[in-house]
Formats: C-alpha cells, structure tokens, sequence
C-alpha cells in the first residue's frame, strides 16, 4: 500500500492549490502530521497516507504585525495567528475578514484557499488564509 | 558533575554595544578580543589559545559568510582551528557549550568563545527580514510572521491564560533601561518611564517599541581553559558548573504549548543538575529577553517563580537591583543591545563582571553564583550556564 504523492511540503502546497488541506498519517504509530514529513518524528516510520483535514478552526492566539518584511508591508497593520484544528493539529496563517478590535482568542475560523500567483522559480507555493465561519 | 567546574573563564572582553559606523563585524571582534587579551597578562594569546568558536547569525547583514576563521584571522590568531556556530540568537550561547566540549575532551587547553554580529547599517525591514530567517519558513515566513510576531503570540496566549497585563510586560523593559543607564557598555544608557514606553507604537500587538530589543552592532568572548589550569593565568577565575544545551521544534506552531519554552527547560534542568543547584541559590542572571514578554516566560522556565507569576514577579520588584534576584543587570538585550550572534557570550562577560567584583554602579554585592540563559529564534535552541565565583 504506498501513496503515489511523496511526504513532502511542497506536496502539502500541492494539494492546498487544488482545495485540499491534506496531512500525513504514519502508519506505524498514528501520529498526524501537518506539514506531513517523510520521517515520522515519533517512531521513525518511513511510512504513511494522506488524510483530508477540515479546515475549520479555532484561534489560539494572534497578533497585529505593524512592522513587516519588505514583502508584507503593503497589508500593515495585519493579524496572523495559530489555528487549532482537528486532530490536535496547529497551523498559522492570516487571519482576514475581522478587524483587530474584534479578533478574539477562541473565535471560529476556516481555512480560505489561495492560489499560487507568483512568478519566481522558488517557492511556487500558494497562499491560504482564515476567515471567521 | 555535583557541581565541580567543568572549565574556568580566565579572561573575558566585549566592544562596546550601540553603532560602529563604519567597522566591519570582524573589526568590531578585534575589540572584543584584544580586551580579552589585555585583561590577562600572563595568557600569550598567540601559543596557549589553541582553538575557537565564534557565533554570527548571518551572512546577509554584510554579505559575509565563514565568520570563524574571518574573526580569527582578524584577533591575530590565524592558524588554530576557528569554527562559526550558527543558532540565530543563541549562536554564541552555543558557542560557549562547543568551546566546553573542547577543553573537557582534552584536546584543547585554552580555548577563545564569543560572537560578533554588525547590523545597524541595515534597513530596520532588511534586518526584520534577516531575523525572520532563523524561523520556520514554509509556513511562518510564509505568512509574513516576524520574530516579534512569533514572540507576540506567546505573549497573547499567556495574556488570555494567566491575565498577564501589557503592563506587567512592559515593565520588564523599564527595569532594563535602569539597569542600562549604569552600564557605560550599553547601547541605550538613559531610563525610560513605563508611560513613555506605553505609549510608544506598536511592533507587533501586544508588543511595541519599548518591548523590543535593540538592532546593535557589537561582539564579545570569553576565553576558557580546565580548572586545574586556571591559576596559571589569573588569580580571578569564574568557574562555570553546569551547561545545558536543548532543541525544539523550529515551527511554534507544532510545540504543545505556547506560553512556554521547552527547550529552555531541558537546557535549565541539565544546567541545574549538572551544578547541583536549585533556582533559589541563583544570585543574579542574564536572561534573553530579545522581546520583554521572553523575560518573564523564562522567570517561570527557569524556576524563579511558579507557572503563571511572571507578572507579579516584575511587579514586585525583586529582579531589579538591590532585589532578591536581579535580571539582566547588563541592561540586557532591550538596553545593552542585542547583536544577535554576540549576545550569548556577552551575558558570560556580564556575570564574569559580576562574580570578579568589577560591575561598577551596577555590581551585585556578594553575588556568588549567576546564570545565563540564551534563545535561538522563537525557542527551537536554548542554552543555560552556571556561573560560581573562585575564592579569591
């Protein structure tokens, strides 16, 4: 039983352009990985499946970034945060469409997905973000 | 080790911290170096000093890698074996731990630590930018998550979980610039009030300007040698009687819990075992307090006060000079500065200061044992020392 696609980052990025928040599972002990990893860093398994992820969410905390890299500046202030998904599965990510007097810890978020729109060679990964459900 | 030294500091220097115009990160090391040297006349740097380690974060500020043989090469000591560390904020941290394994293996006698880092010819997004590197970035990166964003999110957390107060986390950087003001090696040498660094404008909310530690060009070393070996050079060595190191996970977003370093608790619990002392024997540290919010996580990582007591321990005023405790007399990375691959082995110079009586204004009295506590990034490396004065 082995899975075409490899466990990779930029294969999690692959996914995520075709509207799927995808993780890896070991098949050895269990344990979910978000970003998959081709090394389980539990019990050193080579092996795994991919698992669709829901997308919906909880934020455990966030902040308002006001000074930015060169590449961000254009959307200062903006809030980025860590969202709580099944599975005990944690990712960051901007959250849009709520304002900074309104963003809580503990509210509801879902994943939004992007797309890849950049033109350079490295990385061609696309962007996602959470929105309040 | 029940608390024997592991090696003994004979000698120790730094340039001062603020803005070099001018000076190359290797020429601000010859600084640093040539007071070491100075302060110990009877080291012959050219024949006893027989290899060195040397952390420097990134090639990016002055488009110069290879820091290790650069800095020897230009403190005169071209020829030993001269090794960079790299572990972003802890790179001279973890500069000290590298030049302990080599005087403990035997292979080497007399060793040369420090680090140098030159940033402030930089734009404030170019070193922003250069920073953000040393975290995770296929996702933190990614989505435009700075360092101080990374340390403003544990700080949210630890808001919402134990009702720290912006306040009480301000209030770290208020008692650093006191203690700055007495440090004539500090980058910022006047003290604020807690109302002007309220209101100064936010970085990254919770954390504003006032909460952030300096873009500063500096260096700083160290140089160790075995404890039987230490007479030899000086009649005021500082022995240093535990050293731990840890790692975690690069990404913040995979570590259970976010009010917290782990990796700082595996390096203080190594670091304590190995000296064979418990938090309340600790007389003064430095502490890394890149964002003021990272002081009070440590407080409670290394022990000082329960989970969660962070904030009443600012407020209590007993990490402040003359208290029970006191932090970062140095002014520490918010005040003194913080040239990220120096500041490790600066926090060394400091207790070194401190436990051979030479700290001026800011001098603990009777301080006998002293800690260090160096993060690399947002706390996937972590390194803890253990300071006892000599009987002089």
């Amino acid at each position: 039983m082995s899975s075409p696609e490899p466990f990779t980052i930029e294969q999690f990025y692959k996914f995520l352009q075709k509207q799927k928040l995808m993780a890896g599972r070991c098949l050895k002990c269990g344990k979910i990985h978000l970003p998959p990893r081709p090394l389980c860093d539990n019990c050193l398994s080579q092996e795994f499946e991919w698992i669709p992820i829901s997308g919906k969410g909880k934020l455990l905390t966030y902040t308002v970034i006001h000074i930015a890299p060169q590449q961000f500046q254009n959307l200062t202030p903006y809030i980025v945060g860590i969202v709580q998904l099944g599975n005990c599965l944690k990712i960051p990510g901007i959250v849009q469409g709520v304002t900074q007097e309104h963003v809580t810890v503990g509210m509801e978020l879902s994943l939004d997905f992007g797309s890849c729109s950049t033109t350079q060679q490295w990385p061609q990964w696309s962007r996602y973000c959470f929105k309040p459900t | 080790m029940n608390g024997k030294p592991l090696v003994c500091i004979i000698s120790a220097g730094m340039s001062k911290f603020g803005k070099h115009d001018g000076l190359l990160a290797r020429e601000i090391f010859s600084i640093a170096a040539k007071e070491a040297f100075t302060r110990c006349p009877k080291l012959d740097p050219k024949n006893d000093i027989k290899a060195m380690f040397i952390g420097h974060m990134g090639e990016a500020y002055e488009h110069q890698g290879h820091m290790g043989a650069t800095a020897a090469d230009w403190a005169g000591l071209t020829g030993i074996p001269a090794t960079r560390t790299e572990s972003a904020c802890a790179s001279s941290g973890v500069a000290l731990c590298s030049g302990i394994y080599a005087v403990m293996s035997g292979l080497a006698d007399v060793v040369l630590v420090g680090g140098v880092e030159k940033m402030t010819h930089r734009t404030t997004a170019e070193v922003t930018e250069y920073l953000a590197m040393a975290s995770d970035y296929p996702f933190e990166q990614w989505n435009g998550i700075t360092f101080p964003g990374l340390f403003a999110m544990m700080a949210t957390a630890h808001m919402h979980e134990y009702r720290t107060t912006e306040q009480q986390i301000t209030s770290v950087g208020v008692k650093n610039h006191f203690h700055g003001s007495l440090n004539p090696k500090a980058h910022m040498q006047k003290e604020i009030t807690l109302e002007t660094a309220m209101a100064s404008r936010y970085v990254a909310w919770p954390l504003k300007l006032y909460d952030c530690s300096l873009i500063t060009d500096g260096a700083s070393c160290v140089i160790l040698t075995k404890p039987e070996l230490a007479s030899k050079y000086t009649d005021m060595p500082v022995s240093i009687i535990g050293s731990g190191q840890a790692s975690d996970t690069i990404g913040l977003y995979e570590r259970k819990s976010l009010t917290s370093l782990n990796a700082t608790k595996i390096a203080a619990k190594t670091a304590y075992d190995m000296a064979c002392i418990k938090p309340e024997e600790i007389d003064l540290a430095e502490i890394h307090d890149c964002f003021t919010f990272a002081e009070l996580m440590a407080y409670e990582d290394l022990g000082f006060c329960p989970v969660g007591k962070s904030g009443e321990l600012i407020e209590s005023g007993e990490t402040r000079l003359g208290g029970q405790i006191p932090v970062n007399t140095s002014g520490g990375l918010k005040a003194k500065g913080h040239p990220v691959g120096a500041t490790g082995t600066a926090q060394t110079y400091e207790i070194y200061l401190q436990l051979t009586e030479q700290a001026g204004k800011r001098q603990v009295k009777n301080a006998e044992v002293g800690l260090t506590h160096n993060v690399g990034g947002s706390g996937a490396t972590a390194a803890v020392h253990i300071y006892r004065r000599n009987q002089h």
